[in-house]
């Protein structure tokens, strides 16, 4: 069995990553999964959070994605998401104020736009937890 | 005979449009360039949507339960049209054969009995067919794709398209767009998005045959229905998205061509008006050197 599994990272706009890796770990919208070689083949949901790429037992690289879905079978690991940008480029500053716009438009956000509101609320959130 | 300085100031007047129409010939292609890898770029996310949706609608295959925008709501009456033009012209039969099919199925469907209902993306067809179609048109959402198209502004429609469909306003869905094949060719392609027709699926065939022996064997997490409401309505997004995508690359495309012959015809017309405009020179000098000689002969 190789021991790297294919992943993919892939935006509306374009193929964001393609290459092979040790280990992925993508924030599933039931909890994080970590995806080495052989994994069982698995459709999830992705909530917004870090990707981590592992390499040789560390951290490699961290990608923040607002969501999006995940496909995996035990030679790859595909990644829809609908925004990403890597973990160092994000602007904490400009996270925090999507964070405030996005809470105040959720508290303001009649019956039929809550949910929306809501999404983008979290996507927010998730990106100023992750900015560092 | 027409005279010298009006065939002058034609010959200029047909220079100056030709400059006009080089350059947009010109702005067209590099355009055309930068439409052409966003879509191509855009391809990798909607075939692996496809793969994705391919195996999850096969998992779920033959379920009552599948959503409504998979299945549809078993109803045929309310017709949806999505026609994708530009918000300019001059790009030759780029706005019109949108506008000529676009016009056909509504024909057509009201004579099946059907309702129609039409949202215009692109100021173009609707300026053509706000008259015939007024009861039936819903909105025309201009501005699209004016840096290159952007998936929020796709996501947008969808939304809109979405929330529509919750609402019963209409059955089926039919996008219209020009499909992009090269600069000098374009083809209509009217789409079936809800409910998503076989024919979407269809050119995926390969694809389908290759999960054929996995697919019942994938995890699922959440359960597929969850997954399936849930990327249902972000494959409609990335279909629009795509639809704007290869329409924009085709308006730049037809516009690249049309402006190309419309210098063509420009340079030829200069030719020739200036093979006139020297001919009729050429008849002024010899009129006048007759007019001489033979007010010299007659003395």
């Amino acid at each position: 069995m190789a021991d790297t599994v294919e992943f993919e990272l892939v935006s509306p706009a374009k193929l964001l990553r393609s290459e092979p890796v040790e280990m992925v770990v993508v924030p599933g919208a039931e909890g994080d999964l970590g995806v080495l070689p052989g994994h069982s083949p698995l459709i999830a949901t992705v909530r917004p959070g870090v990707i981590d790429i592992h390499e040789g037992g560390s951290v490699k690289e961290r990608i923040f994605i607002a969501g999006g879905f995940c496909e995996i079978s035990p030679e790859r690991c595909t990644v829809l998401a609908e925004e990403a940008i890597e973990v160092s480029a994000i602007d904490k500053a400009a996270a925090q104020k999507r964070l405030e716009d996005a809470t105040s438009a959720w508290q303001n956000a009649d019956d039929a736009n809550k949910a929306k509101a809501d999404t983008e609320r979290r996507i927010a959130e998730a990106m100023v937890a992750a900015a560092v | 005979m027409a005279n010298l300085k009006d065939l002058k100031v034609r010959i200029t007047s047909v220079q100056s449009t030709k400059k006009i129409t080089s350059a947009m010939k010109m702005v067209a292609a590099a355009k055309l360039r930068r439409a052409q890898e966003s879509a191509e770029a855009a391809r990798p996310f909607a075939e692996r949507m496809e793969r994705m949706l391919g195996s999850l609608a096969a998992s779920l295959g033959g379920v009552d339960g599948a959503p409504e925008l998979l299945a549809g709501n078993g109803k045929d009456q309310t017709h949806l049209l999505v026609a994708f033009t530009a918000d300019r012209g001059l790009c030759g039969g780029f706005n019109g054969s949108i506008v000529r099919q676009t016009r056909k199925m509504a024909h057509k469907l009201k004579a099946d009995g059907k309702a129609v209902k039409i949202l215009f993306v692109g100021r173009k067809a609707h300026d053509v067919m706000k008259r015939e179609f007024a009861n039936e048109t819903i909105d025309v959402v201009i501005g699209i794709g004016k840096k290159g198209v952007e998936f929020h502004e796709a996501a947008g429609v969808a939304d809109r398209i979405t929330t529509m469909f919750e609402a019963r306003e209409f059955d089926v869905c039919t996008i219209v767009f020009n499909r992009f094949q090269s600069a000098m060719t374009q083809i209509v392609t009217p789409q079936q998005l809800i409910p998503f027709s076989p024919a979407v699926v269809g050119d995926e065939d390969e694809e389908a045959a290759a999960v054929e022996g996995p697919k019942s064997v994938y995890i699922f997490e959440p359960d597929e229905e969850e997954i399936l409401a849930d990327l249902l309505p972000r494959n409609l997004g990335m279909q629009i998205f795509q639809a704007m995508l290869e329409s924009s690359a085709s308006e730049h495309g037809a516009r690249m061509s049309a402006m190309d012959s419309a210098s063509r015809n420009a340079g030829d017309m200069i030719d020739s008006l200036t093979m006139t405009y020297n001919r009729t020179r050429q008849a002024v000098i010899t009129k006048e050197l007759i007019e001489i000689i033979s007010g010299a002969e007659a003395l």
